[in-house]
Parts: structure tokens; C-alpha cells; sequence
């Protein structure tokens, strides 16, 4: 008989079990077993964050770039209500994700004691599932199931909450091979008649749009997305989750879409007659006003995993549930058996109509301006790094001109807080994704206000040597805030003002890391070249842009797709 | 859905972090003692009973989900109710008890409390048909509701 585990060894083998490579965390009193046995091992690296949102935002940079489970570790009480705001934004975002939580003993549960929160209760509507392990005999097959949940059907956070009695207790480890739960059984392989069904609007298609989202990047199916677009010489467009699902370099795509999405873009999405939805769920910042959506006639394919998000916002006329990559295959396989061919001649009308509205030019920006323009920052940020570096962002204007600037042309290279819009994500996420991709080149794209929500992880950075390269675009403003009350607000910027910033480059300094301070436009290339060039340095760049710049195109709150203010 | 701790309140969750509305809600371990079965009343259009029916698929903890209007269906609620009952309207309330089927399950010289069964329109009209003010408390379960005939709801 194998001898008996305590229930803190018990949660390390079963990280080992699943292959677990690295965990973010923050030690405290329930979990101090946990990490009495994470010292005793070396299969699974620790890595010590300064604030357990932090240790979230990182185990979600290292999903989202990996296609890995990402894992956090924290204590009761503070430890997880820290957490919270990144189990809300992985959440959003669908990443997969265990989290686990020491809670205080069974027996001071319900007693208010030191370091006692709800935790089940705090985090309940935001994760996938989350369990409460009360009996040390449950412990393995729960961090099983979580894993399982976590990490199939539409993915998303797991958490784990272990009293730390249970921690202390033993048990035979016995970890399971694989789970079944008569209540959780999510489809995979799309309906047939279907995805039949969506082949034959597919081929009467005279105004044909591909709008591609998350899913896209969350079920590896970017190369499928891009094979179906590019067989039927179809223009497709990405949400702020969906870039990298197809090249944003290629002729046919036409940007990403939305409240802040190109000309072209939103204008297809709004004329098209056929429209062809994957991996997205329509949110108000894709179409706006669901009413003006509609003054258009058009039929809509919707292809999802998660039959809640299927006419949810908008109706549509052949919903398909199913993993967007096995559905996309047999899309594929079908329209390729296919003799018939949609009209090319309306498909040559459309490109055509396409073109003028690209015509417009919604990106431009003034090139010649004596003060930096951030536009221009990413634009050189894509050619310093020739388009291949994993770019996390903020949230706010930079995070806008980074989706439209940097044409990314792989999947999981962008990583940003796209649901929950969460300030302060960047950073701690390129930490976790530098972690997932040692070699990679990793930049944060920032900016003053968002940087500093999260500003103490340059001391975790300097621990573990990670060699981010942080842009700062510092206007001085929590610059979209700014942008509302010049648009909405009658110019009134209250409270929307940076003041008192510290000097950025002093403190990358005084962590250890490379200080730059860049205020003309003709060092911005230079900056950003010395800075990559400093391979194993973490470089802050502080670059000072201009005050007033806003981003555009963008359709306020409540209008339509076609209701755009340009530049 | 699973008998386990914490489901009901995933599901009381779910309906108020979507704004949706629980007219009633009735649940309570099943023959098979690792399943719950619950009754839940809301009120929507179809296309949010749908979006109702697909978040609550979602939650891990459900196991099976069906619309009861989706066919013949017969539902019962339990109310039990206390009553002013002296002078002549303890006979009077006593007969109207009994066109109700209803029974009087406790008595004293000043009340009675009744139990009563049917749908909760059944319900709302005995408590129409006597005097607001003799009723001194009543309590329900909310509805409980099963297909009928052939259609059985099972796991």
C-alpha cells in the first residue's frame, strides 16, 4: 500500500500530475503547507508576484500565449478578494485558469475568523465553477475536475478553495486518469444539417463578411479560419479577442471592428449580406446599437462553443454549436466538395465597394507632427520587432491604437483585457507570457495612468530577469477618459488628469531595470531599437505624447456601426 | 441537479447577476439521493426564457433542464394559512375551506390555520374569497410541476 500524503503534498502532485511547469502566487497563513511542499519540489517554479492580482493577470498572460492551463496560488481572505479582479478578467476573456485558495480551517469556517472570506461566494459569478474542499478524500479528483473544467468546452477560471486543516490531513493519492460529470458534457462537433445549411448561404453569398473573435484564438483554429477566408477570397474582420486569427497584414483583412474598429470594417459588417460569426459574440462594443445593426438586412452563420452566446444580443439564422476548429474543418471539407462557387462577379462588386471605403484612410494621423504622436510609436514598435513580438496592453487609448498600429499576423501574440477592460493587466500579463515564451520578444504596450495599477511588479520582474520591454505612451491623462468628456462631457476632464507622476525612468532605475525618457519623434526608432537590443534588460520607455490626441474612428456609445467620427 | 451545497445559490445567482426574475422557486432532494430537483417560476419573452434556460445549461452543478410549458404539464403549490376564525365566520370559513378541498390542520378558539393544494391561482383565489383582514399570515412553497403522462424528466 502507498503510504498516505497530507492534503498540501496531495494539491503539489496533482500540479505535477497535470504538468504544471509554473504556478503564480503569494504565500500567507492557510496556505503555508502548500508552499511547505512547493519548497521541497523543483517540477513546479513558484513564481513570487508583489500583489496576487498580479500572480492572476500573470497566470492568464501565461494561458493566453501558451494554450496551458495558467495557475495561481494565494491565500484566504485579502489574498483572494486581491484576486478577484483577475478572475474577473480571465472570466471575460474565457482563459483557462485554476486558482487555488487556502481558506481558514473547517472549523473556524462561518466563525468570522482572521483571514476568513466567503471565497466560494466572492468569486461565484465570476468563474467557470468553483469548488470548496471540505473532505481531504475529495482533494485530488477536485483538482482534477477543475483542470477538466477549466479547460474544455468554453474555457475559463477554476477555483480551488482548500481549508487549511485539509492541507494538513492525509490521505492515499490516487489521481485520477479522468473525470466524468454527468452535468458537464460540452458539445464539440458542430450539427451536420447545419453546417450544411451554413455551406449553401455560404455559396448564395453576394456581400459575404468573415467576423471573427476570440473563439478563434482560444480553439487554435486561426490556420482553418484563415484557409476558409482565403478559398472563398472572402473579406474578413477581427474583434479587439480575434487578432491574430487571421493575418492582419493580408489584403483580405479589413482590421479590427467595433467601437474603435476601421472604416471599412464596420461599414462591411454593416452592408454585408451574408455574415459569418465565429468565435464571437456580438458585445455592444462589436456592434453598437443592436437596433441600428438591424436596419440591414443580412443573414447571420453563427458558429460557437457556447450555446448562451447565440442569439443573445442579435438573432441569427444558423447557429452552429461547437468547437469553432472542428466546425471550421468540416465547413472546409464541404465547400471544397463543392462544384458551385458563390457569384464572383457581386464578389468583384463588393471588393470594389470594400476599396473605396479603405480609401478613406480612418487611420491616418499627422506624420510630420513635432510632438510624438502615439499612433506612430506602434507603427515603429511593429517594425523594430518585424511584427513578432508578443504585445500585452493596458486599457485605454493606447490599448485602441495598439489593436489598430501592431498587424498581428499570429495568434496568441496578442494579450490584452478585452471583456473586463481592466487597467494594470499589462504588465504582470507580459510577465506571464515571457515566462511561457523564454525566447519571445514581450512588450507591454502602457500607458501612465494603467502602468501604475500594477507598477510594484517591476520588483518581480528584476527577481526573475524578465527582459520586458514596456512602452510607456505618457499623455499625462487617463487619455480615453479624456477623450469621453472632450466628446461627451463638454470638455470638463474631471479628475482625469495625471498629476504628481513620478519619473518613470528613475524608477525602472532604482528596480534595477533601464530608464528612457523619449520626447521627439525622430529618437522614437532609436529608442526602441537600443531598448530590444538590451536582450536580457528590462527597459522602460517613457515615451511623451501628445495631450490631445484622441482615437478614431469611433462610434459613441448607443449608435451604429455606420454612425462613425472620423479623424 | 447535483444535491451538493452551494448549487441553489449558483442558481439564485445567476438570476439576479442577469436581472432576471424568480417568481417562485421550489426544490428538495429526489428519490436518488445525489439529485436535487427544483421548480423555478420566471416571467420573459421567449427569447429570454431562452437566454435563461442556456445560462442555467452553463452552470456545472445542473444536470437537466426543461421548460414545462413545452408540453402538458400539472402544477401544485402548497399554502398553509392562519385565519381569524370567531363568531359566525368560523362556520363561514370552515365551508369555504371545504369548496377549496382545503384542510384545517390546526385550530384554536381564535384562528384556524388551513392547508391548501393547487395551482397558485387556485391559491390566490381562496385568498380573494375570504376577507383580507381575517387572514393573519399565510405561507407557500411556490410551485412544484411535473409533465404530464408519458413525459418523464429523468436522469
Amino acid at each position: 500500500m502507498s503510504a498516505e500524503l497530507t492534503g498540501a503534498e496531495i494539491t503539489i502532485r496533482c500540479l505535477q500530475e497535470e504538468g504544471v511547469q509554473c504556478i503564480f502566487g503569494y504565500p500567507g497563513g492557510a496556505v503555508l503547507f502548500i508552499y511547505d511542499e512547493l519548497f521541497k519540489q523543483d517540477k513546479v517554479r513558484h513564481i513570487l508576484v508583489r500583489h496576487e492580482q498580479a500572480a492572476i493577470h500573470a497566470a492568464d498572460g501565461y494561458a493566453r500565449s501558451s494554450n496551458k492551463v495558467g495557475v495561481a496560488l494565494v491565500t484566504s481572505g485579502p489574498g483572494v478578494t486581491n484576486a478577484v479582479t483577475g478572475i474577473a478578467t480571465a472570466y471575460m476573456d474565457s482563459i483557462p485558469m485554476v486558482v487555488i485558495s487556502g481558506q481558514v480551517p473547517t472549523s473556524a469556517i462561518g466563525l468570522d475568523a482572521f483571514q476568513e472570506v466567503d471565497t466560494v461566494g466572492i468569486t461565484r459569478p465570476c468563474v467557470k465553477h468553483n469548488f470548496l474542499v471540505k473532505d481531504i478524500a475529495e482533494l485530488a479528483v477536485t483538482i482534477k475536475k477543475a483542470f477538466y473544467i477549466a479547460s474544455t468546452g468554453r474555457p475559463g477560471p477554476v477555483l480551488v478553495d482548500i481549508p487549511k486543516d485539509v492541507t494538513q490531513q492525509k490521505t492515499k493519492f490516487v489521481y485520477p486518469d479522468k473525470v466524468s460529470m454527468r452535468s458537464y458534457n460540452p458539445v464539440t462537433k458542430g450539427h451536420a444539417r447545419q453546417i450544411k445549411k451554413a455551406a449553401e448561404l455560404i455559396l448564395s453569398a453576394k456581400r459575404p463578411m468573415v467576423y471573427a473573435g476570440g473563439g478563434v484564438i482560444l480553439s487554435d483554429a486561426a490556420p482553418q479560419l484563415t484557409e476558409l477566408t482565403q478559398m472563398l477570397n472572402f473579406p474578413c474582420t477581427n474583434t479587439l479577442m480575434g487578432l491574430g486569427g487571421y493575418p492582419a497584414t493580408d489584403k483580405q483583412s479589413l482590421g479590427m471592428l467595433g467601437m474603435h474598429g476601421t472604416y471599412e470594417a464596420n461599414m462591411a459588417m454593416q452592408y454585408c449580406d451574408v455574415l459569418i460569426a465565429v468565435g464571437a459574440r456580438f458585445d455592444d462594443r462589436v456592434i453598437g446599437n443592436p437596433k441600428h445593426f438591424f436596419n440591414e438586412n443580412r443573414k447571420i452563420i453563427h458558429i460557437d462553443i457556447d450555446p448562451s452566446s447565440i442569439s443573445k444580443r442579435v438573432k441569427v439564422d444558423v447557429p452552429i454549436v461547437g468547437d469553432v476548429l472542428d466546425v471550421l474543418k468540416e465547413l472546409i471539407k464541404l465547400l471544397k466538395a463543392e462544384k458551385e462557387k458563390p457569384d464572383q462577379a457581386a464578389l468583384k462588386e463588393w471588393w470594389k465597394q470594400i476599396e473605396l471605403w479603405r480609401e478613406r484612410d480612418c487611420l491616418k494621423f499627422d506624420r510630420s507632427s513635432k510632438i510624438i504622436k502615439p499612433q506612430m510609436v506602434i507603427e515603429k514598435l511593429f517594425n523594430v520587432t518585424k511584427g513578432d513580438a508578443f504585445i500585452t496592453s493596458d486599457v485605454g487609448q493606447h490599448q485602441m491604437w495598439a489593436a489598430q498600429f501592431y498587424k498581428f499576423d499570429k495568434p496568441r501574440r496578442w494579450i490584452n483585457s478585452g471583456g473586463l477592460g481592466t487597467m494594470g493587466f499589462g504588465m504582470p500579463a507580459a510577465m506571464g507570457v515571457q515566462l511561457a515564451n523564454p525566447k519571445g520578444k514581450v512588450a507591454c504596450i502602457t500607458g501612465e495612468a494603467s502602468i501604475q495599477m500594477c507598477i510594484q511588479e517591476l520588483s518581480t520582474c528584476k527577481q526573475y530577469r524578465l527582459p520586458l520591454k514596456i512602452v510607456n505612451l505618457n499623455n499625462r491623462y487617463m487619455g480615453m477618459v479624456r477623450q469621453w468628456q472632450e466628446f461627451f462631457h463638454g470638455n470638463r476632464y474631471a479628475e482625469s488628469y495625471m498629476n504628481a507622476l513620478p519619473d518613470f525612468v528613475k524608477l525602472a532605475e532604482s528596480y534595477g531595470h533601464v530608464g528612457m525618457k523619449i520626447e521627439k519623434p525622430e529618437d522614437v526608432e532609436d529608442a526602441l531599437k537600443e531598448a530590444f537590443k538590451l536582450k536580457d534588460q528590462l527597459v522602460f520607455m517613457d515615451f511623451i505624447t501628445d495631450q490631445t490626441e484622441n482615437v478614431f474612428p469611433m462610434v459613441p456609445g448607443g449608435k451604429g456601426l455606420s454612425e462613425m467620427i472620423l479623424v | 441537479m447535483e444535491n451538493e451545497a452551494g448549487a441553489l445559490s449558483r442558481v439564485a445567482g445567476l438570476f439576479s447577476a442577469r436581472g432576471y426574475n424568480i417568481e417562485s422557486l421550489s426544490v428538495a432532494p429526489t428519490e436518488d439521493p445525489t439529485l436535487s430537483r427544483m421548480t423555478l417560476v420566471t416571467i420573459g419573452s421567449d427569447e429570454v426564457v431562452e437566454q435563461v434556460t442556456k445560462q442555467l445549461n452553463k452552470l456545472i452543478e445542473v444536470v437537466k433542464i426543461i421548460d414545462l410549458n413545452d408540453g402538458d404539464h400539472i402544477e401544485r403549490e402548497l399554502m398553509l394559512v392562519k385565519v381569524r376564525a370567531v363568531g359566525p365566520d368560523r362556520e363561514e370559513i370552515k365551508r369555504l375551506a371545504e369548496i377549496f378541498r382545503g384542510s384545517i390542520i390546526d385550530v384554536t378558539n381564535k384562528s384556524y390555520t388551513i392547508e391548501l393544494t393547487g395551482t397558485s391561482s387556485k391559491l390566490d383565489a381562496f385568498l380573494q374569497a375570504i376577507e383580507r383582514s381575517a387572514v393573519l399570515e399565510t405561507v407557500r412553497t411556490g410551485a412544484s410541476g411535473i409533465g404530464r403522462g408519458e413525459w418523464i424528466l429523468k436522469v
